[in-house]
């Protein structure tokens, strides 16, 4: 779940086309935008207070058909308002709950993902540690 | 007073027509699209975020480009759209120690564990027009994966140094909520963050500011300063689990503040703290200015000035509200107008009057 929504509307929808044979998705719920109220800690580590709200889209599907072994429900939660993309995440959680079809869709379809994601956050990290800086100060440090 | 007019929907049609004829520019250059405004002005579009108090850079960045580039109704057209919005619910705390940053900085130490590290920042820019420059950092140690940065705070915490997070009787208290509660004032901590967070910019810098300068002195140190993005989790009612919705982009501020102590506690530093929506680091720091500011009840310290006012701070940050109420001045008051001009034409018709009789009284 964490790599859907983590992955772009565009990145699902492209692994959606590539699906073959794809089963019916049948809305169960949604897909539809709301409001997640983002909360922090006072400090960091303190009490609970609220920053503000993100907008975020939820869909939940009933998956059956001809791949199926038997009929699913898929859910997904993403960031931002695109109804298409919670849908996307949805009909493929909905594919990892069927038995038969999960392997096939965590080596095709998360795998990939999550090996894209990783590599975001290596080029960013790299980027970011090129800006490590090392202070010294002028003054005395052992007077 | 404002008394309701009617009339003119022509010329209010012609004017927003002329509204969007204007702040189209010259037809023949190419028109910003909300893309270019979410990629390339992301410190604008944080800041929209985080003063509409609504994570989202896509709504930010077309608010953007419908207010032409006023924040303030920028800001106004995002609290309007949140509004038609269901709320799902509350997200988990975000773990800002477990954010992965991109930029860490700490004013107080110079070498903290995971070390100091600049990001995106205009920190030593010369503040000169240059021309931009070419293809981003060359990458440092790729072959790092993640270093881990624990928190300024935990370092001085852990000598009793610094003012622990909470209380050892400390039970995690639920929030009120300002979007749904009516403010009463005084307000818990976490209500008073909630109100910064949303509050104008421009504002809370000046009152931080006031603060360095004497009004309810604070003697601040930058502790720590993060940017990064981070994980938020949603408890899903319907799914009985948390969920990660993904990532957000934050900036946080642990500012350090000299306390002398008082008959119940023995010196130590005290905390003002400041979390915004995407890079705002400016706004982080001032809010975490004004926090500490508004803790001086807390710390039975004088209040002298206004960054101490609760509820001068609280009533008066919020962008939307001041806004509405000083621009709807330049709405028709006709009929008010009206009224107060009958009464000082009686007054001076009565205070000549006066005069005149005075007059005829001395000669």
């Amino acid at each position: 779940m964490r790599v859907l929504a983590h992955a772009s509307r565009p990145q699902l929808e492209r692994a959606w086309a590539a699906w073959d044979a794809k089963p019916e998705v049948e809305a169960i719920r949604g897909p539809e935008a709301g409001l997640v109220m983002v909360r922090g800690r006072v400090g960091a580590g303190g009490d609970r207070f609220n920053l503000g709200e993100a907008t975020v889209t939820r869909a939940t599907v009933r998956l059956h058909g001809v791949p199926m072994t038997a009929d699913t429900v898929g859910s997904a939660y993403v960031l931002g308002t695109d109804l298409e993309h919670a849908w996307f995440a949805a009909a493929f959680d909905g594919l990892l709950a069927d038995e038969q079809l999960r392997e096939r869709v965590l080596n095709d379809v998360i795998a990939p993902l999550e090996r894209g994601q990783e590599h975001y956050d290596n080029d960013r990290r790299a980027e970011a540690r090129s800006t490590k800086v090392d202070f010294f100060t002028v003054a005395r440090e052992h007077a | 007073m404002y008394v309701a007019v009617k009339g003119g929907e022509k010329a209010i049609a012609n004017a927003h027509a002329l509204l969007a004829k204007e702040g189209r520019g010259d037809p023949n250059v190419p028109a910003i699209g909300q893309d270019a405004v979410a990629g390339q002005m992301p410190v604008l579009v944080s800041r929209v975020m985080t003063e509409g108090s609504l994570y989202d850079p896509k709504l930010a960045a077309r608010a953007i480009l419908q207010a032409q580039g006023d924040v303030l109704e920028a800001v106004t057209l995002v609290r309007s759209y949140r509004t038609t919005l269901p709320r799902f619910g509350y997200s988990e705390p975000i773990d800002t120690a477990g954010l992965d940053p991109q930029r860490r900085v700490s004013a107080t130490f110079k070498d903290i564990p995971g070390g100091q590290q600049l990001g995106a920042t205009f920190d030593y820019t010369h503040r000169l027009f240059a021309e931009p420059a070419g293809d981003g950092p060359v990458p440092g140690d790729a072959g790092i994966h993640h270093v881990p940065m624990p928190r300024v705070s935990d370092l001085l915490g852990s000598d009793a140094l610094l003012e622990p997070d909470h209380a050892a009787d400390w039970a995690d208290p639920e929030p009120a909520d300002l979007t749904r509660e009516p403010t009463v004032h005084p307000m818990s901590r976490a209500e008073r963050l909630q109100g910064l967070a949303r509050g104008d910019e421009g504002f809370l810098l000046a009152l931080g500011y006031s603060t360095q300068r004497g009004f309810g002195n604070t003697h601040p140190f930058a502790g720590e300063i993060r940017v990064g993005e981070v994980e938020i989790e949603f408890d899903a009612p319907d799914l009985g689990f948390s969920v990660p919705l993904g990532r957000i982009e934050v900036t946080e501020c642990q500012m350090i503040n000299q306390f002398t102590g008082n008959a119940h506690t023995p010196a130590q530093f005290t905390r003002g703290y400041g979390l915004v929506f995407g890079r705002g680091e400016r706004k982080a720091m001032s809010m975490a200015l004004v926090d500490r500011a508004l803790r001086a009840g807390e710390f039975q310290e004088r209040i002298v000035a206004p960054a101490q006012d609760e509820e001068f701070v609280l009533s008066h940050a919020d962008n939307v509200q001041a806004a509405g109420f000083v621009e709807h001045l330049k709405l028709p008051h006709y009929v008010d107008f009206q009224a107060e001009l009958h009464l000082i034409r009686q007054l001076q018709r009565e205070h000549h009057d006066n005069a005149a009789g005075s007059e005829e009284t001395n000669t």
